[in-house]
């Protein structure tokens, strides 16, 4: 219990104290989520709406994949990126290992089956019920993936939201591809994980806490708007 | 487009024979009502002839190229407002964007909701919602209207509303071919009645002489309400 009191108190001095160390470790931690999970959407909304709305061989077999996905271990997501961005590696020219950039993208291999997996089941449930009338309209399926991605955007909020979860929560994709270097790649929970090997219980628990509070306020912030927009659009 | 000749349609599903075997042609100028108790087929029957669903066997044959529009027993609108739903159904019929607009607009007020129609769709009550798909319909101005049990959900007031929107695509020229359970519905909206039983047509005639003097039994049974649905 004395550890948590502490952590307590660690965390609303370091919340009050406004250390600028602090801060760059919470906004590079969420510039990185925020961009893997933007990457991810970009890519993840359209191919899940298209699986969802086209019938095609192999379809069965590419929802099974997307679903195990989901689970995706972040050390596996962030040893293959580094396999790839190392020198010796097809990417490794570009020399992006141990930087933000690398981070991005192995957070957004993390996140995209998520993305992608929760998109093609809102979508497809959605599509039950407009399919017949869409069709009656004539539509291709490609402008009924749009047309359904626009008309779920409020609750497709949730998969983006699960998506940047999983991202701003995971330490090790972005431990491998990073290397928690300290003001270049240290972000929140690799300074969690590196406090608490140190012995600092209470610094560790402190930005747990901020961690939290972050992630809390974000999905407070999302459901007050799907909640306006099922009033305004039913 | 019309005559619309159905040859040899046949449906199953499972190994059950839900459809046919049915050949019937619909011809413009009169308005068919498709009459019979639930899961007789007269929804099948009517996805079929638009095109939704494609027949086991047989043929759905079109005199020639036009269009068709479809209202539902339940209206699916889109989550924009009414306005909206209809142009993104003219944007979808390959209307010109400069035109959608002033479309749209007329047909509301044709349904009597111009005054909602910067309200979401999806907000608007059930019988505005059918008028709503009404509307859609009315200004993609097709040759032939498909409804399937429209009014099933509404109220009295509201079918009635319902009922005055069809009978002024019937002024205009559209072919109307709807499906009903509504033995009020059928008299007052059909001028031939087609009466589905266990996926065959039982009988097929004008809609006076349907009611006056059904030929076929299930016809009659149905007629008198001894069916027990």
């Amino acid at each position: 219990m004395n550890t948590f009191s502490e952590a307590a108190l660690e965390s609303a001095r370091l919340l009050l104290g406004l250390d600028s160390h602090l801060l760059a470790i919470v906004a590079l931690s969420l510039e990185v989520s925020i961009a893997a999970a933007l990457c991810a959407s970009v890519i993840g909304l359209p191919i899940g709406a298209m699986i969802a709305v086209r019938r095609f061989p192999g379809r069965q077999f590419i929802v099974v994949v997307l679903n195990a996905l989901m689970g995706l271990p972040p050390v596996v997501a962030g040893l293959v990126v580094y396999l790839l961005l190392s020198r010796a590696g097809p990417l490794g020219g570009y020399g992006i290992l141990f930087t933000p950039a690398a981070m991005i993208i192995a957070q957004t291999v993390l996140v995209l089956p998520i993305i992608a997996a929760l998109t093609r089941q809102s979508i497809e449930d959605a599509w039950r019920d407009y399919e017949e009338q869409l069709k009656s309209l004539g539509v291709t399926p490609s402008r009924a993936a749009l047309t359904l991605l626009w008309d779920c955007r409020f609750s497709l909020l949730t998969a983006v939201l699960a998506g940047f979860g999983r991202a701003v929560a995971e330490v090790g994709a972005v431990m491998m591809v990073g290397g928690n270097i300290d003001g270049v790649t240290r972000v929140m929970t690799t300074t969690i994980a590196l406090e608490t090997s140190k012995g600092d219980l209470p610094l560790a628990l402190g930005l747990g806490a901020i961690l939290l509070l972050l992630v809390l306020t974000l999905n407070a912030l999302v459901l007050a708007i799907r909640d306006f927009a099922e009033r305004r659009y039913g | 487009m019309l005559p619309l000749r159905l040859e040899g349609v046949h449906f199953s599903a499972g190994g059950n024979t839900l459809l046919g075997v049915i050949d019937a042609a619909f011809e413009t100028g009169s308005r068919t009502v498709i009459l019979g108790p639930n899961g007789a087929g007269k929804s099948l029957l009517l996805r079929i002839c638009h095109g939704l669903i494609a027949p086991s066997s047989g043929r759905v044959v079109w005199a020639g190229t036009g269009r068709q529009a479809m209202v539902f027993q339940r209206p699916v609108m889109l989550r924009r407002s009414a306005l909206r739903n209809i142009t993104y159904a003219l944007s979808l019929a390959g209307v010109p964007g400069v035109q959608r607009d002033a479309r749209a607009m007329e047909a509301l007020e044709r349904v009597g909701l111009a005054g909602v129609a910067r309200r979401a769709a999806r907000v608007l009550s059930g019988g505005e919602q059918q008028r709503l798909a009404l509307a859609r319909a009315w200004a993609l101005a097709p040759q032939v209207l498909f409804l399937d049990e429209p009014t099933a959900n509404l109220d009295p007031g509201a079918t009635r509303q319902i009922e005055a929107v069809i009978d002024e695509f019937d002024a205009a020229g559209t072919k109307i071919i709807m499906t009903t359970h509504s033995l009020g519905q059928a008299r007052r909206m059909g001028d031939e009645v087609m009466f589905i039983h266990h996926g065959q047509v039982a009988e097929r005639a004008p809609v006076k002489q349907f009611f006056e003097a059904p030929a076929s039994e299930e016809a009659r049974s149905f007629i008198k309400g001894e069916m027990p649905w």
